[in-house]
């Protein structure tokens, strides 16, 4: 039955498969919990969703470029231990800019391994995942470093504060993603990253700097990782030193859910923005629903597969892989 | 030069540098750490290793098919704890030692399980393997923690705990069952109908169907195979143990691919074997041990070997100029 309906125009209907899932999600989850669909619960969602969110929107661009970033967890443990342990030493306001540009360094190893020497990205970020993890407990010495005044420091608002009503790191996450879908659709950039990862060879032809274009797309993840490091560092007002253990196959999951391509070309910032939602309205519906904390990786293991089988389905015209 | 090239020794080794890797690091820290070169150390690297030897035999399996298993690490936690914990079933109180025996069975039937269920949707929806895995390696922790309860579960049996200190002979049985597998692994691989069409599955896939060769179901055998082998690891952990926690073999998928990428295997298949990955395996064994010997900070270790790894794939590109091109996933 599922095969007639996607021979007959349902390619249409799965392409959108996330978009209707999420409306079914979200559907079920207010219908079993009246506290789901509060404003209340709707903000603490978005709120918790930042982190990833903000990691997820550069890791998006990586991907679409047609590679991968694996190296975006140890990362994130990598800026927010150095940003809290020198917020103390430095102050803020030196803290912040130092951060981000020892993470910036980090994606230009990155760019350089992948973009400039065309490594194979998934192994070089596996390599830098755990080497930055190393240079972390280094760094540490092992040990969790935390903010000593925690009230008197502007630093709070980054995690803790809010704007006309709304939470700061809702603010940053939907502002970055708003800036970044404007780049990825409107600008010569955008065009230039999705061309490269649609095809390299072509692109190459058509006189766009490959290597460049790939090694900005990981000066642009780590700046996300960097940000996003800001926010959790804010709102902690400290950090374990693996705190960003697992984080990359968690926001890899996020913009898979998007329907972004792993082989790159195709994908969209607004789609991953869905695909963190999701995520995150799934986590938090699970537990007002009373279930266990860990049912919902069961449920993004199901909703994950499901997701990619549709688009998958959906390009090919038939459910089943014709492979024998 | 010519020389050079004709002497089988160096030639196995330009084909297979891991191995000249281990050589070096091998020869080093028996220089200059003090109880490095010691036949209870180099047993103790064995035991140490087989761990995630043995997922790396599997993974040496899928990789070369083209596809690839991220939920390994998973599935070790959710058959350690079915083996840990399902020995103190009431069902087999009264079994005495006996009561091991199912529970061992279950785990592995379990591990096997999972990766039927990988590698059907693999075969079925097309889906890529990477993702799949990804999923699932979300997917099983889950299960794993709301299996236990976000407990650990401890052996009560101490004939389980004890196992993991038995020796056959001179060798512990933790080591004898690593070699068994390598050479197990390594027959199939070369000996075998299978293990031939594993190689063609994963070097050209058209070809391989064309050739009338089933690309499903060996895809599907080698990821049961490979789940299969993270079970056993995950038993053989708990026993040395004496507990499964649902945390058990976090990050073993990371460790696991950087000793079979150093093995020599392609992430885009058709290329690799198991004596490369053998020396992987080694590879991080040894300097792990070694360098604990030497008291440097396990944290060192982390960073040397992602350099390592960057390394061994700048060198491979550097002078395997038939690698190029097709290094995306």
């Amino acid at each position: 039955m599922l095969l007639a309906r996607l021979k007959a125009g349902g390619p249409a209907i799965a392409k959108q498969g996330i978009l209707v899932a999420f409306i079914v999600f979200m559907i079920t989850f207010s219908l079993m919990s009246d506290r789901f669909l509060s404003a209340d619960n709707i903000m603490s969602v978005f709120r918790q969703s930042a982190i990833i969110g903000v990691m997820a929107l550069g890791v998006t661009i990586v991907v679409i470029g047609g590679n991968l970033d694996l190296s975006v967890g140890s990362m994130l443990s990598f800026a927010t231990v150095l940003v809290v342990d020198l917020h103390d030493k430095i102050g803020p306001e030196l803290a912040i800019p130092v951060m981000v540009l020892a993470t910036l360094c980090l994606g230009a190893i990155n760019g350089f391994l992948i973009g400039i020497l065309r490594l194979n990205s998934l192994i070089v970020t596996l390599g830098m995942l755990s080497a930055i993890q190393g240079l972390v407990l280094i760094y540490s010495g092992g040990q969790n470093v935390d903010i000593v005044d925690q009230t008197g420091t502007w630093f709070a608002i980054f995690g803790r504060g809010a704007m006309f009503g709304i939470a700061t790191p809702i603010i940053i996450f939907l502002g970055l993603a708003l800036v970044f879908h404007v780049i990825m659709t409107t600008m010569p950039f955008g065009r230039r990253v999705h061309a490269v990862g649609g095809n390299p060879t072509a692109s190459i032809f058509s006189g766009i700097p490959r290597s460049r274009v790939v090694f900005m797309t990981y000066l642009i993840s780590a700046l996300c990782v960097a940000i996003a490091a800001i926010i959790l560092g804010s709102r902690v007002m400290g950090s374990q030193n693996n705190v960003g253990l697992g984080y990359e196959l968690q926001v890899l999951a996020a913009v898979i859910l998007g329907g972004t391509s792993l082989l790159g070309g195709s994908g969209s910032i607004l789609r991953t923005v869905l695909g963190v939602l999701m995520l995150a309205f799934i986590q938090n519906g699970l537990i007002l629903m009373g279930q266990p904390y860990y049912t919902q990786w069961l449920v993004t293991w199901v909703v994950i597969i499901v997701a990619v089988w549709l688009d998958v389905a959906a390009k090919r015209g038939r459910l089943f892989s014709p492979i024998a | 030069m010519a020389y050079f090239y004709q002497n089988p020794l160096l030639r196995w080794l330009m084909r297979n540098p891991i191995w000249g890797f281990v050589l070096i690091i091998f020869i080093f820290f028996s220089l200059s750490a003090d109880h490095f070169f010691s036949e209870r150390n180099l047993m103790n690297i064995v035991v140490q290793t087989s761990t995630i030897g043995l997922i790396a035999l599997g993974m040496t399996l899928v990789m070369i098919n083209g596809n690839i298993d991220l939920s390994v690490g998973a599935t070790l936690a959710l058959a350690a704890a079915f083996a840990v914990d399902v020995q103190s079933w009431a069902a087999f109180s009264t079994w005495g030692n006996w009561q091991i025996l199912p529970a061992v069975c279950l785990a592995l039937l379990v591990g096997i399980l999972m990766g039927a269920i990988n590698g059907f949707i693999v075969w079925k929806t097309g889906v890529d393997a990477f993702i799949v895995t990804l999923g699932a390696m979300l997917g099983i922790r889950g299960l794993v923690f709301v299996y236990t309860g976000e407990q650990s579960f401890y052996a009560m049996n101490f004939a389980y705990s004890d196992f993991s200190f038995m020796t056959i002979g001179p060798f512990p049985v933790l080591a004898v069952i690593f070699g068994i597998a390598v050479l197990a692994v390594h027959w199939l691989l070369s000996r075998t109908v299978h293990g031939r069409n594993t190689y063609a599955v994963g070097g050209n896939r058209e070809a391989a169907v064309n050739a009338g060769i089933r690309v499903g179901p060996h895809m599907m055998i080698n990821f049961m195979l490979i789940g299969f082998l993270a079970a056993l690891s995950g038993v053989l952990l708990s026993t040395q143990m004496g507990a499964a926690t649902p945390n058990l073999g976090r990050d073993y998928e990371l460790w696991v691919i950087t000793a079979v990428v150093l093995g020599g295997t392609k992430l885009t298949g058709g290329k690799g074997d198991i004596i490369g990955t053998l020396g992987g395996v080694l590879a991080i064994g040894i300097l792990r041990n070694g360098m604990n010997l030497m008291q440097v900070p396990a944290f060192y270790v982390y960073v040397i070997l992602g350099s390592i790894l960057i390394a061994v794939l700048f060198l491979d590109k550097r002078f395997n100029r038939t690698a190029d091109g097709g290094l995306r996933l």
